[in-house]
């Protein structure tokens, strides 16, 4: 039988050595894993500016070049569809902005289940000798079990849609899961994204047929109704007038002056 | 008050921790030949969950998320230990209380006490809980819930065990195997569930 | 010496297997095979968890006041399983993205917990060490059936490549789409149960 005094100590000491070793690991190895976070990111922002295909091997920075070199972090109002200059782009992190009371309100009730709405939210140009290309906006909603994040890349007339990518979800592999799917990810591109000035893109059930003959829909992913909804419901969300609807009205009225 | 009610049923049904996050595996398997032990290890679960959820709720919300106890400071990568810390403690506790002040409850659940600790459901809530940003008043009925949705599983589990035994089952499937595949088909009857929106 | 670390080592995978025998660890055994790549990452954590954890356990297994015995072994596990957990952030981002929580979830792994209060408390940190390693091989092993199957029939692919030419794609296979679901695991377990105790009788249990 072992003392009192001895047993606390034992916790003591074990306590100790345990925290040194996990907090050791966990400040040491942090920048790489901070760095791990913005390169995914980075990849998947270059994937669905059609920047870098998902077969292509590429060096960490290999990726930071072609960011650098083709995009633009831009921190967005979304009320006023204006742009955020007062707050520094690249260290801008929206999902924190999001959760902290300051900087965000709840969402008003939205079939995307968005449940509180940054003020600014960022945005990325996709520029090509120094004209705009592409703009990719960050996309979230439930699905059938989780929360889909994704980006969005529209055509530089606001309306095109150029492509659609999910980083992050946890629906059935499989099923809902498809959204992950190459092929079913080209099917958005070149479909328009509204129709007299409201978001209009859907995903339906069976197929949609080819761009020319259906601007506005998308083939569904059979045995995944549910996701496929949730996937309408967020970008029809976002591309509304809570999201980046003031936004894209603005980038859009621009474009025609220019075109005029 | 519907918001909860919501909460509780998904809970329940449609996340079932058993049969649709298959957490709690171990003993969810080991203990189910018999209906009456198994009622007791789900009370014990559902008792567990309902301390031990909001508890680690409370730490998290106040001691590990980023900038709750300093600006600035992150400690959510602690959050794994202290919830199995808090996890382990609990458990340790409400067994001593449970011996002192209720020693016909701590018969019929003393022996599964100890077996929770190492449950995943219990440390699945937690981290389920963290993951989806639970306040308090969610995380209590989030707690109930899963343990009332194990505990339905696992007596379900029983009694089509306690049946199997006037079958006739390849020798080399008997006991573990058929059970694996009982499971199996259990969890994708509760994949009807999926999906249902409250 | 020679025989008997072998013994150890090899007498968990088919002898004594922690899933198919000793009913441990099944949770984490579901949900991270539908993927070879991800079983192979997560049966890699197990082992050396449970190696590093019975090594450090039967270490100081002497000195271990037995009524803070539990917490104490949690804490050691858990410890373990955060540097796991870092290290696999940052050195594996895309596969520790896909396991999730279920790294985390290797804490309560009974196999972890069980080896460590079985084995460890009682055994020198060597002998530990190789019961440790058996362990987490032998639940590998497992895993390593399992997500074969389960990526093959599933989606016809072996660590991510196409291996069977898919129907949607003009070849002859079309997917099972039950085999990337969870229950899928349970029948592929159970079925490996069945070929185990086929092949050695002894194991089968009486009611």
């Amino acid at each position: 039988m072992h003392s009192n005094a001895y047993t606390f100590g034992f916790a003591a000491i074990i306590c100790a050595v345990c925290g040194i070793v996990v907090a050791g690991s966990a400040v040491s190895l942090k920048d790489r894993q901070d760095a791990n976070v913005r390169l995914d990111k980075q990849k998947k922002v270059l994937s669905v500016a059609g920047l870098l295909t998902d077969d292509e091997d590429v060096t960490p920075d290999e990726v930071q070049k072609r960011f650098t070199g083709n995009i633009q972090i831009k921190v967005v109002d979304l009320k006023t569809g204006g742009y955020a200059t007062e707050v520094d782009a690249t260290t801008f992190d929206q999902s924190k902005a999001s959760k902290d009371p300051a900087r965000s309100a709840v969402a008003p009730k939205n079939k995307a289940k968005v449940l509180r709405l940054p003020n600014r939210a960022t945005v990325y140009h996709v520029v090509k000798d120094g004209e705009l290309v592409m703009l990719v906006l960050p996309v979230e909603g439930k699905g059938l079990w989780s929360t889909l994040y994704g980006y969005l890349a529209l055509e530089k007339d606001g309306n095109t849609i150029a492509g659609l990518t999910f980083y992050q979800h946890g629906e059935t592999p499989g099923l809902g899961g498809e959204v992950d799917n190459e092929k079913w990810k080209a099917l958005w591109k070149g479909r328009k994204a509204f129709k007299d000035g409201k978001p209009f893109i859907k995903v339906i059930k069976g197929q949609a047929g080819p761009v020319a003959e259906a601007p506005y829909e998308v083939d569904g992913l059979s045995g995944a109704t549910l996701t496929a909804r949730g996937v309408t419901n967020l970008i029809q969300f976002w591309l509304g007038g809570n999201g980046f609807g003031p936004y894209l009205n603005k980038m859009k009225s621009l474009a025609k002056m220019k075109g005029a | 008050m519907e918001h909860y009610l919501s909460l509780g049923i998904k809970a329940i049904f449609v996340e079932n921790m058993a049969l649709a996050y298959f957490l709690g595996m171990c003993s969810f398997l080991a203990v189910s030949k018999k209906v009456s032990t198994a009622i007791g290890l789900g009370f014990a679960v559902i008792f567990v969950l309902a301390v031990t959820t909001p508890a680690n709720n409370l730490l998290y919300q106040y001691v590990l998320k980023p900038d709750a106890l300093v600006e600035g400071v992150d400690l959510t990568f602690l959050a794994f230990l202290s919830f199995i810390g808090t996890i382990a403690a609990m458990v340790q506790i409400v067994e001593m209380a449970l011996d002192r002040y209720a020693p016909a409850l701590y018969g019929a659940l003393g022996v599964f006490l100890p077996l929770i600790a190492v449950n995943c459901a219990i440390l699945g809530a937690s981290l389920f809980m963290q993951e989806r940003d639970y306040n308090f008043a969610e995380s209590v009925v989030f707690g109930v819930g899963s343990g009332v949705g194990w505990m339905l599983a696992i007596v379900a589990l029983a009694a089509i065990r306690e049946k199997l035994r006037y079958n006739q089952v390849p020798a080399g499937l008997r006991g573990l195997g058929i059970t694996f595949m009982i499971t199996g088909l259990m969890a994708m009857g509760f994949m009807a569930f999926s999906g249902i929106q409250l | 010496m020679a025989a008997k670390t072998k013994e150890i080592l090899l007498d968990p995978l088919f002898t004594n297997n922690p899933i198919a025998l000793q009913v441990l660890g099944v949770c984490s055994a579901l949900a991270v095979t539908t993927k070879m790549e991800t079983s192979v990452v997560m049966a890699l954590a197990v082992i050396a968890v449970t190696a590093l954890s019975n090594l450090s356990i039967s270490a100081i297994r002497n000195y271990i006041p037995s009524s803070i015995r539990i917490i104490v072994q949690l804490t050691i596990i858990a410890s373990l399983v955060i540097v796991t957990d870092q290290v696999l952030k940052a050195f594996m981002y895309d596969v520790s993205k896909q396991l999730s929580v279920f790294v985390g979830l290797i804490i309560t792994n009974c196999i972890v917990m069980g080896r460590a209060e079985a084995f460890a408390m009682q055994n020198p940190p060597m002998a530990s060490l190789f019961d440790g390693i058996g362990n987490g091989m032998g639940y590998g092993l497992v895993l390593l059936v399992v997500g074969f199957f389960r990526e093959l029939f599933g989606s016809g692919r072996l660590f991510g490549a196409q291996v069977f030419s898919l129907a949607s794609e003009g070849g002859w296979y079309t997917p099972n789409g039950l085999m990337v679901l969870a229950p899928s695991a349970f029948f592929l377990i159970a079925t490996f149960i069945w070929v185990l105790r086929t092949y050695k009788p002894e194991q089968v249990e009486e009611d």
